[in-house]
């Protein structure tokens, strides 16, 4: 038996039919090819797969396709706006907050709601957010700067970066 | 107008614009037209003959296109996975089929492969395979499966025995031991890990009929020894004829370096079916089919004279290898552990005896560190708690005993000869970022109220990027331990790097450009770095020991010597004087003495439009380099660690964790100290949270998923401070040695030490890891904290 949804994804509405058993990622990933969202654990575990539904940060392998029938999706490839990086993409980037880039979409995407309800948050209280995404890379140090560098951005303070932009040559 | 300076900068990574908008490419993200989807049944016993195996039903399901087995695909000629590194000449290499053929060896091992039209179909028809096994008693411990009577994975390893190797003086050593003024000793186990990188491992096989020609795409940490190994020993057919590509890759730590039956089983099944073919691990999956780190039992003894001087080690490990040798596995606990015994202390003397043993456990092979995390454990564990036994400071101990900066280069007793270093120049300043005395004075004052704060130490040599051939061929690895670059300028002046290591979170796109914008004098966006695919690239070894940027990187920088040599010649011609007379700077050869110059950028013009140009000199402007270091390399440091003791739960808090360390020179510091941050996490990892637990009689892993093994989270580690000292390696043009590994080297003694030291005044001299509040807790009353099973 297959079901007929409709789910608005980075702002483009989709009708597709599914399997009642095809988990919100399957259908992010496999169906409408959205390979921004990873996948990293079968026990709702990694928070690889993190996305927000009607705005909250969600394990989209924790949800089935058809209950999120009517629901509006962004995913860390609907975060930026016309080439301009949300800041905490450009957190991530300038404070070397990722290294191999598996955990960094989810992270990002649990991290976007986390400052939505919490504009500044503390060291401890990033961390605590973070509960429910794994990074194997980092040690996390350079992601709790990432996010309080977005933090600070998105409040409109002005930030030192670490990181050097590359795309500059002879001076 | 000055070039800038790449080498050294904080660079923020060129890659990082694919991760962070979500569109890097993943081996699971591609998706090939008319592709299938394979799921593998696995054995769910650890130990059990294989009477039959029923497919008919599952082939009937709708959308099956093909259910293979062990025995099809050996019918069809497929050999076995090889071993690439031979331990003595009586070491037991049994067979290692991708799927089992006979007998099924450890739970987890495959049996069988469903093929079908969507991962869906494969994995219910899966359900319906049956597979008729007998079950056999299992060990799962190796110092179990080393008993008399123990049952037998292997019919060619009686004994369970792959091999014994021993390293070392035994006589000397056990004379220094004998007349020691004091002696501690320590017998442990330091715990199997599941490496867990985030990205599950997948792979992708596809052949074209057409060309007769089979590309597998693998997240793989080095596609050319996968291409070489997968054609030449295992499917045996022409390696031209295979083509590997790894595309981004989610992070590795030694688990993605070998080759897996699953990449066998793609590129075969593609081959038959004429479809590609894809498997990606579900988590559970890769607990089971991820080879695993560490598991050694071993027995230490440390001798010391009255002063404190070390006189001998004696080690006995016993390591547990798995059911089958995986691809550097015979290596790992024998030359990768017992020539790093030394650490960074002159000891006369060291013997160390190890026992490989097939146990019916997931085959163990290179995690982050691989024998070097291992022999430090040992080091700093003994010199560390010998200070508390004989009432010395462990900084003071570990002084009396450094290898000292005018001594190298340093020839220790277990073959490595240290070409540099300044031990106690990191320990000091690891000290003073730190404030070691007015910690030490805090947790004095600390007791007093009632907590227990404990400080730890950890100073550690590693030896990176194995090298050279000679000496790898010398002590039994079947490769050569070289690296290869190619250098392609193009019309433009834009450069393309073409390096055979393989970077899956190392950022070599942004660091190996550095180093290529800054030794041309050219704009780093002018610089492509591409790596992990055989079709482009000459040839590689891979990325793993830490290994990239002394030796990808220096290939890199000889190929750019070629380059610059052939640059000079057209220069000189075009200015129209001798070659001596010019200099290259800022990315122009200059007329010395004048400003007469050409760009390289018109160099690289005139290479590929040789109208005017030099008589006899080929056109185009492509350099290749292979470089085959002299030796290894030895990055070093000091950590240390402070932590607090619950005394009611025995919980562990790491409240600082400080970390210098000395990697050589520096290209990118912001990508190093990432390198350090990640691998501490590691260390401590195994120190407080992480250990593969398996049910001694069912052989069942019982720590399978990650709701049963616990990887550290943000909110269990603090800040750390990272501090660096430069020594470069003096053999390499980079001086660069490595940095991959040396915070898990250095992190999982470093917390040890600091909980027994926290807590050694209630007569807790050792615990075994990881340190649970329960072991803590049994360990402060005098309880044993072996726990259940490993
Ligand atoms: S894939 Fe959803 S939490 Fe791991
Ligand atoms: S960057 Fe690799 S898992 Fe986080």
């Amino acid at each position: 038996m297959r079901h007929t949804i409709q789910v608005t994804v980075n702002g483009q509405t989709h009708r597709v039919e599914v399997e009642p058993r095809l988990l919100l990622v399957e259908l992010i990933r496999d169906v409408l090819g959205l390979t921004g969202t990873h996948v990293g654990c079968d026990t709702s575990q990694c928070g690889a797969c993190t996305v927000h539904v009607n705005g909250e940060a969600v394990k989209s392998c924790t949800m089935f396709a058809v209950q999120a029938d009517g629901c509006e999706i962004t995913t860390v490839e609907g975060l930026a706006t016309d080439e301009q990086l949300h800041p905490l993409q450009e957190g991530f980037w300038q404070e070397h907050g990722l290294q191999c880039g598996f955990c960094t979409p989810g992270i990002i995407m649990a991290a976007a709601d986390l400052l939505k309800r919490n504009p500044d948050p503390s060291e401890e209280e990033i961390r605590r957010a973070l509960e429910g995404n794994f990074c194997r890379c980092t040690g996390y140090h350079n992601i709790v700067r990432a996010i309080r560098y977005a933090a600070a951005r998105m409040r409109g303070e002005a930030v030192v970066p670490r990181g050097e932009a590359a795309p500059t040559g002879a001076s | 107008m000055e070039a800038r300076a790449y080498i050294g900068a904080p660079i923020r990574r060129v890659e990082d614009r694919r991760f962070v908008t979500g569109r890097g490419r993943y081996t699971d993200d591609i998706v090939l037209p008319g592709m299938l989807y394979a799921w593998i049944v696995r054995s769910p016993h650890a130990h059990a003959r294989i009477r039959a195996i029923r497919t008919e039903k599952a082939r009937q399901h709708p959308g099956v296109v093909a259910v293979f087995t062990g025995k099809d695909m050996l019918d069809d000629g497929v050999g076995s996975l090889p071993t690439g590194w031979q331990i003595g000449p009586d070491m037991k290499e049994p067979p290692h089929y991708a799927l089992a053929v006979d007998k099924v060896r450890y739970v987890g091992d495959g049996v069988a492969v469903v093929i079908a039209e969507t991962k869906a179909a494969a994995r219910d028809a899966a359900e319906l395979v049956e597979v008729d096994y007998e079950e056999l008693p299992a060990v799962v411990d190796a110092a179990e499966a080393l008993k008399e009577g123990a049952p037998l994975v292997h019919d060619e390893a009686p004994g369970n025995l792959c091999y014994v190797w021993e390293l070392g003086d035994r006589e000397a050593t056990d004379r220094a031991l004998a007349t020691a003024h004091h002696v501690t000793k320590l017998e442990f186990v330091n715990q199997r890990l599941i490496p867990n990188a985030i990205e599950p491992r997948s792979a992708i096989g596809h052949y074209d009929p057409g060309r007769d020609e089979l590309t597998l795409y693998t997240s793989s940490q080095n596609p050319h020894l996968i291409r070489l190994l997968l054609s030449a020993f295992v499917l045996k057919i022409p390696e031209h004829k295979v083509r590997v590509i790894s595309p981004d890759v989610g992070g590795g730590f030694g688990s993605k370096i070998f080759h897996y039956p699953e990449e066998v089983i793609c590129a075969w099944s593609s081959r038959k079916l004429g479809r590609p073919v894809k498997w990606t691990a579900v988590r559970s999956e890769s607990f089971v089919s991820d080879a695993h780190g560490r598991d050694h039992i071993t027995t230490a003894e440390m001798g010391f004279d009255r002063d404190g001087r070390i006189v001998g080690l004696r080690v006995r490990t016993i390591a547990n290898l798995g059911a089958y040798l995986s691809t550097f596995a015979p290596g790992v606990p024998t030359w990768l552990y017992g020539t790093l015994l030394a650490g960074q202390y002159k000891t006369p003397h060291i013997h160390v005896e190890v026992k490989g043993v097939f146990t019916n456990t997931t085959p163990v092979d290179a995690y982050r560190g691989a024998g070097r995390p291992e022999a430090t454990y040992v080091v700093e564990r003994l010199v560390d708690l010998a200070a508390h036994e004989m009432g010395l400071d462990p900084a003071e101990l570990r002084r009396r005993n450094f290898i000292q900066p005018d001594e190298f280069p340093y020839q220790t007793p277990v073959v490595l000869q240290y070409d540099s270093g300044n031990y106690e120049g990191a320990l000091n300043k690891a000290l003073e970022m730190a404030d070691y005395w007015k910690l030490r004075e805090e947790q004095k004052r600390a007791r007093e109220q009632g907590r227990l704060i404990g400080i730890g130490l950890s100073c550690y040599i590693e030896a990176c990027g194995l090298a050279p051939s000679k000496v790898a061929g010398a002590i039994g690895v079947r490769a050569g331990l070289y690296e290869s670059a190619a250098i392609r300028v193009l019309p433009t002046g834009k450069v393309q790097v073409f390096t055979g290591t393989h970077s899956h979170g190392q950022g070599h796109e942004t660091t190996f450009a550095q180093i290529v914008a800054h030794e041309l004098g050219i704009p780093l966006e002018d610089v492509e770095v591409i790596h992990g695919d055989t079709a482009e690239i000459p040839f590689g070894m891979g990325t793993y020991g830490s290994r990239s940027l002394a030796t990808g990187g220096s290939a890199i920088y000889r190929a750019l010597e070629k380059v610059k040599a052939k640059a000079r010649k057209i220069a000189a011609h075009k200015l129209e004087v001798a070659e001596e007379d010019l200099e290259f700077r800022n990315g122009q050869f200059i007329v010395k003495g004048t400003d007469r110059a050409i760009s390289f950028g018109d160099i690289a013009l005139t290479a590929y439009v040789p109208h005017d140009y030099p008589e006899g000199l080929e056109p185009g402007l492509e350099e290749n380099a292979f470089y085959d270091p002299a030796n290894f390399t030895f990055p070093f440091g000091a950590h240390l660690s402070v932590v607090e003791v619950d005394p009611e739960t025995g919980r562990v808090k790491l409240l600082r964790y400080v970390a210098v360390d000395d990697v050589g020179r520096i290209i990118n510091p912001m990508i190093v100290e990432g390198q350090i941050h990640g691998g501490v996490a590691q260390g401590v990892g195994q120190a407080l949270l992480e250990g593969a637990i398996y049910d001694r009689s069912s052989g069942q892993l019982l720590t399978g998923s990650l709701l049963d093994y616990a990887l550290p989270r943000a909110d269990d580690l603090p800040s750390f401070e990272v501090g660096h000292q430069e020594t470069p390696c003096p053999h390499n043009p980079l001086g660069a040695k490595g940095a991959g590994e040396a915070g898990t080297i250095a992190a999982t003694a470093c917390v040890v030490n600091a909980v027994v030291d926290a807590l050694y005044h209630l007569g807790v001299r050792d615990i075994r890891m990881p340190l649970t509040p329960e072991r803590v807790w049994r360990a402060m009353r005098g309880l044993p904290t072996d726990g259940h099973a490993s």
